[in-house]
């Protein structure tokens, strides 16, 4: 690892202060040290924000809650108010790594974890979001766990966050501060970016700024909902595949439908096709197989891939059941 | 006569069993070398037999600051570690892991390093009480935290139930993952406690506070500790007891000479 300086902020005005363009904001460390010891990340400063005061779940104008970014995954995901009202978004959250990275790992993080591309990974690899210009590994090489939606010939990696997709699907703002003091919000489905001709940035975060909450939309789905994850072993793995479905059903009709995909795409996939196509059909499998037709619809998968989409197919179907089907 | 005197006493009279004879010789141990291979065995395994004997004070005594070998450091910070009820000041390069200060400057080192990358659990420790991974933990930011190591279970020279339930149940074999397995496995005890919820619960909805958790939730939630010697029947069973404070029993058991022989002859 590179030697770096270490401070730690105790208010916000102090951690936009520091910050340089070859500064790290430092929250659980879960993704940026690993990142520091495989020389992929270099920052010269690390200012850590875990004093900060954004620890809480609180009410937002929009009749939702909203989650202070320095708040822990496992805190937030077992928070009661959350797990009664966005049960979709404690199920995600509790899919993903394992108890002890939970603990450690915060929502502003989670958010910008990087790909898990085992070229961005190996520094010897030519890797365009790694290094600029040095061509994408991937591209021709093993892309079995690589993108199907939205990608460019600079980079096909994924976005590998749990999280982001049920955020995704429940809709959410992520407030964040700018280096002036000023604040500003942005829409989750705007927050990350597809790779086009800069597949360095995976978000529209700029330089120095500091997210500090998550605002969720109001509650929806806290009747029907299910988080799949399919994976290479049971647990404590990265998804290949991971569908949010969240329903709300009035009088035996879907009156609104929450959907996104993981392992897909360089940023969580919003299904808004297949979510507006159930909006007034009644829930059953023939529905949920058309919707699915429709998501998977525009896939460009790669040979060693193609599997995504048949399964991506199967996981939508059987969330939307298992969503479904669960007793209110 | 101690176990640990008895068991000493076995490896050096050589006294083997057929079965055991049988096995050195196919590895071509005789004489000086089968005793020299028999005096590491007895090494590595001392420490598991010996676990009994361990107690904090005994732990806490190894506890100290190893000499610095670096004159100066780079980016040098300054840490009061509280490790185990103990404080210690150190000073270090930012770049340390708890993990690292653990084991190269207190020389505790019950926690272990495995991959170093947050992918196996074997450095788990206990931070404000909860379990948390020490490689990815810069001891930077452990200042005013309270780290409790497998060192640290111990109380008045008791084992932790856990670590007791372990040893009962043989929840390990190499013992790499051990002490990984028993941070985290006591942090579960809480969490359980608290009625915190895992991908595999039911209804997210309804809750209540000291959960019984079935071995299913049991598996997930200690899917953060991989063991390379797949003791996990055993682990979960260590788990269970002290989970549900009564007896476990194996869920397997050793064949009879009759099945053994139907066996042979199948
Ligand atoms: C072995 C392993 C398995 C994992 N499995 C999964 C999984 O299955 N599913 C999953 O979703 N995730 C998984 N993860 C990833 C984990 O969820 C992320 O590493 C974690 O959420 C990142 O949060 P953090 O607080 O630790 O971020 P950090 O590592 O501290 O930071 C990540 C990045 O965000 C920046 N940052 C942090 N906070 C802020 C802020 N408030 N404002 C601006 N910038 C900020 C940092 O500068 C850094 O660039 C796994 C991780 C590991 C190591
Ligand atoms: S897919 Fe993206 S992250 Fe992976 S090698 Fe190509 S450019 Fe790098
Ligand atoms: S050594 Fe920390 S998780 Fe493997
Ligand atoms: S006992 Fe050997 S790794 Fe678990």
């Amino acid at each position: 690892m590179r030697p770096f300086t270490y401070t730690s902020a105790t208010n916000k005005e102090q951690a936009l202060k520091a910050s340089t363009k070859t500064s790290h904001y430092l929250a659980g460390g879960t993704n940026l040290v690993d990142l520091m010891k495989e020389d992929v990340e270099r920052p010269d400063q690390l200012i850590d924000v875990n004093k900060l005061d954004y620890k809480k779940i609180t009410s937002n104008e929009k009749g939702g809650l909203s989650l202070g970014a320095m708040l822990s995954n496992a805190e937030t995901a077992n928070h009661p108010e959350i797990r009664t009202n966005y049960p979709l978004l404690s199920m995600a959250m509790l899919s993903a790594a394992s108890a002890q990275i939970r603990n450690m790992a915060s929502n502003g993080g989670n958010l910008l974890q990087r790909t898990r591309c085992p070229y961005f990974f190996e520094t010897s690899m030519p890797c365009n979001k790694r290094e600029p210009g040095s061509g994408c590994g991937a591209l021709k090489g093993m892309n079995a766990l690589h993108a199907i939606f939205g990608y460019s010939d600079n980079c096909i990696a994924t976005n590998p966050s749990d999280m982001n997709v049920a955020l995704a699907a429940i809709g959410a703002t992520v407030e964040v501060q700018k280096k002036d003091g000023s604040s500003r919000m942005i829409e989750f489905t705007d927050f990350h970016r597809l790779p086009g001709d800069k597949p360095e940035k995976d978000n529209t975060l700029e330089q120095g700024e500091l997210i500090t909450a998550i605002h969720l939309s109001k509650p929806e789905f806290s009747d029907h909902y299910y988080y799949l994850k399919i994976r290479e072993r049971s647990s404590y793995a990265f998804a290949l595949i991971s569908v949010a479905a969240g329903l709300q059903v009035k009088s035996g009709v879907i009156a609104k439908a929450g959907l996104a995909m993981g392992g897909v795409a360089h940023k969580p996939w919003k299904l808004s096709k297949a979510e507006e196509f159930l909006v007034g059909k009644k829930p059953n499998k023939s529905k949920f197989e058309a919707a699915a037709d429709l998501a998977m619809k525009d896939a460009k998968p790669f040979e060693a891939n193609k599997f995504k989409v048949e399964m991506g197919k199967n996981a939508i179907v059987r969330a939307l059941t298992q969503a479904y089907e669960r007793e209110a | 006569m101690k176990d640990i005197d008895k068991w000493k006493e076995t490896v050096n009279s050589d006294n083997l069993s057929d079965d055991e004879k049988m096995v050195l010789d196919a590895m071509g141990l005789n004489g000086s070398s089968r005793r020299k291979f028999l005096k590491q065995v007895s090494a590595a395994s001392l420490s598991i037999y010996a676990s009994s004997f361990f107690t904090s004070e005994i732990f806490a005594s190894t506890m100290k600051d190893l000499p610095e070998n670096t004159t100066a450091l780079l980016n040098e910070i300054k840490v009061n570690l509280r490790v185990n009820d103990m404080v210690k000041p150190l000073t270090l390069d930012s770049r340390t892991s708890l993990l690292d200060a653990l084991r190269e400057r207190l020389a505790l080192t019950g926690t272990k390093k495995g991959c170093d990358h947050g992918q196996c659990g074997a450095c788990t420790v206990i931070i404000d009480g909860k379990r948390n991974l020490s490689c990815l933990t810069l001891a930077a930011t452990c200042e005013g935290k309270e780290i409790t190591t497998v060192e640290g279970l111990a109380q008045n020279g008791k084992m932790h139930p856990m670590q007791e339930a372990f040893v009962k149940h043989d929840g390990f074999q190499c013992g790499y993952c051990t002490p990984g397995q028993i941070c985290s496995s006591v942090a579960l005890l809480e969490e359980a406690k608290n009625g915190e919820a895992s991908y595999v619960t039911e209804d997210f909805k309804n809750i209540q506070s000291g959960l019984t958790l079935s071995e299913e939730e049991i598996r997930e939630r200690l899917s953060g500790n991989i063991c390379r010697c797949g003791a996990y029947n055993n682990i979960v069973q260590a788990f269970k007891e002290v989970h549900s404070g009564d007896d476990e029993m194996p869920t397997w058991e050793f064949a009879t000479q009759e099945q053994m022989d139907k066996a042979k002859n199948a």
